[in-house]
């Protein structure tokens, strides 16, 4: 099953505003490695060639924030959704 | 503004522990959760040791919606195209609960909806966005507008602990201390797992898998039976990750080991209801925060507790005694009407005298031992890469078997230097 997929399985109430602020110039700037690509058990996170810019899919964000912890550039400026919003597990 | 005693930020089994004794004690208490219930933004892998917490709990957990009582514990070995299984079973298992497995969506809202009928306040769908305070104390919490003052707020919030972090408790995390858990709960007749797992009804099996699963990545694989549901999820350590070359991505991982022959006929025409994902403290005692500051206690992962002891992974029991044992601090320390850091740091003098410190202590050289590779994939590889040399007949006649073992150990440098001083430092944990 592929991650999309998977991450459809899942409750989530989306919010309008993402509570995932990416500091591009960070990311243009310093990072070489680009983590967040890879980390994210979401498979959230991809690079817009064109506009030399990380893009972040937060609607499907799970909050665990591997992506925070693996970005020592600090160019991901996290916080958890606003209460109400983001993943509701059913399980967990 | 008046104040209430304590505030909790988080309404996960360290917050709702640390209330139900309060509340037990007749303090006044609110918890505020950012869930739409307790239990919503949890995840576990899971499964609690009971023993380590029953005297501490009182009658919390009774009648707890427990899955499955784990009476079989498999750890498998993971080479690449073989593996290693130990299974284990014992009558002192299948007697007395010793461990259960559990969801925690179904679990912290049962305990939140037992702390609701004591008359505790338990308030969803708010996030704490910030602490108040007064000088150099820790004075209640803002969530979006509303402000809630309170002699002590309990910072609750998990593993990623934002109010730890504001009050000056918990360092910046690092990628070297935590690991990154994914998890699929994958629903199965309670029938289907009784029989692919060999147990009665009631009963379950948690099994540990190192190795191939994380590709040499510190971590490991895990499945836990559930009444009719598996808990089946992979935890990479976030730097192992990061280190990876060429990389790899998380979620890949996951994937690949469902994959796994040992895996796909356990999990075969099981439905997949949930994917989660969570991170988990790996730095053992060193990597606990500090516990207390003026008006303020961390518990449970937001204070780091957790314990990864390779063949055990423990964190819940933890959470639930590190909330008990900072009520009863808070439950002093209102008595003497004084909240402040001296003497809110009897919660941390109180923790050294339980499981909670001294196992963290005595296991202090672990996150270093279990920094090592070796762990992950050469004793993964080499141990049933020997078991298949004794078992396979090709054409020809077979080697006599300890001839094989020796030649197999000197090949695989099982006898060298490297090798013999890992066994050595066995002593230290």
């Amino acid at each position: 099953m592929r991650i999309d997929e998977k991450l459809a399985l899942d409750a989530f109430k989306t919010d309008k505003e993402s509570h995932i602020i990416i500091r591009h110039e960070i990311c243009r700037k310093q990072c070489t490695t680009k983590q967040c690509l890879f980390v994210c058990p979401g498979h959230l996170y991809s690079y817009n060639e064109e506009l030399d810019e990380i893009v972040v899919e937060f609607a499907g964000c799970l909050e665990c924030g591997t992506c925070m912890v693996a970005c020592q550039d600090g160019a991901i400026d996290w916080a958890y959704p606003k209460g109400e919003f983001g993943v509701q597990y059913r399980y967990g | 503004m008046d104040k209430i005693d304590v505030v909790i930020a988080g309404g996960g089994l360290a917050g709702l522990a640390c209330a139900y004794r309060l509340a037990d004690k007749g303090l006044q208490v609110i918890v505020v959760e950012r869930g739409d219930f307790p239990g919503s933004k949890n995840v576990t892998g899971g499964r609690l040791y009971l023993m380590p917490v029953r005297s501490l709990a009182g009658d919390m957990l009774d009648d707890a919606p427990f899955e499955r009582k784990v009476v079989r514990e498999r750890w498998s070995l993971m080479g690449k195209g073989n593996s290693l299984n130990i299974d284990f079973t014992g009558e002192k298992f299948r007697g007395e609960g010793h461990s259960y497995t559990l969801l925690r969506a179904r679990f912290d809202r049962w305990l939140s909806e037992k702390l609701m009928g004591k008359g505790v306040f338990v308030i969803p769908k708010y996030r704490v966005d910030d602490l108040l305070w007064e000088g150099e104390s820790v004075a209640g919490i803002r969530a979006g507008s509303e402000e809630i003052a309170a002699h002590v707020v309990v910072a609750a919030d998990g593993v990623l602990s934002f109010m730890a972090e504001k009050a000056g408790l918990r360092p910046k995390m690092t990628p070297k201390n935590y690991a990154v858990g994914m998890k699929e709960v994958i629903e199965l007749s309670e029938e289907k797992i009784n029989d692919r797992f060999n147990v009665e009804s009631g009963e379950g099996c948690a099994q540990l898998f190192l190795g191939d699963v994380t590709q040499g990545i510190f971590g490991g694989g895990f499945l836990y039976t559930n009444r009719d549901t598996l808990s089946i999820g992979i935890v990479a350590g976030i730097q192992g990750l990061m280190k990876k070359a060429p990389p790899v991505e998380a979620h890949a991982l996951m994937d690949a080991f469902k994959e796994k022959y040992e895996i796909k006929r356990l999990i075969d025409g099981g439905k997949l209801v949930e994917y989660s994902a969570h991170i988990i403290p790996e730095g053992g005692y060193n990597g606990i925060s500090k516990l207390y500051g003026n008006g303020i206690v961390a518990v449970g992962d937001a204070a780091g507790f957790a314990l990864n002891m390779g063949v055990t992974v423990r964190g819940m029991e933890f959470a639930i005694a590190s909330g008990t044992i900072a009520a009863d601090t808070i439950v002093a320390a209102k008595e003497a009407n004084d909240f402040t850091a001296k003497a809110l740091s009897d919660y941390e003098r109180r923790l050294q005298e339980t499981f909670v410190m001294r196992d963290l202590a005595a296991c202090r050289e672990m996150p270093e031992f279990l920094d090592n590779e070796s762990f992950f994939s050469y004793y993964p590889d080499n141990f049933p890469g020997f078991l298949e040399k004794i078992m396979w007949f090709g054409d020809g006649p077979k080697e006599k078997i300890g001839a094989t073992l020796w030649k197999e150990m000197k090949g695989s440098g099982m006898l060298s230097f490297k090798r013999l001083k890992e066994l050595y430092n066995i002593r230290k944990i």
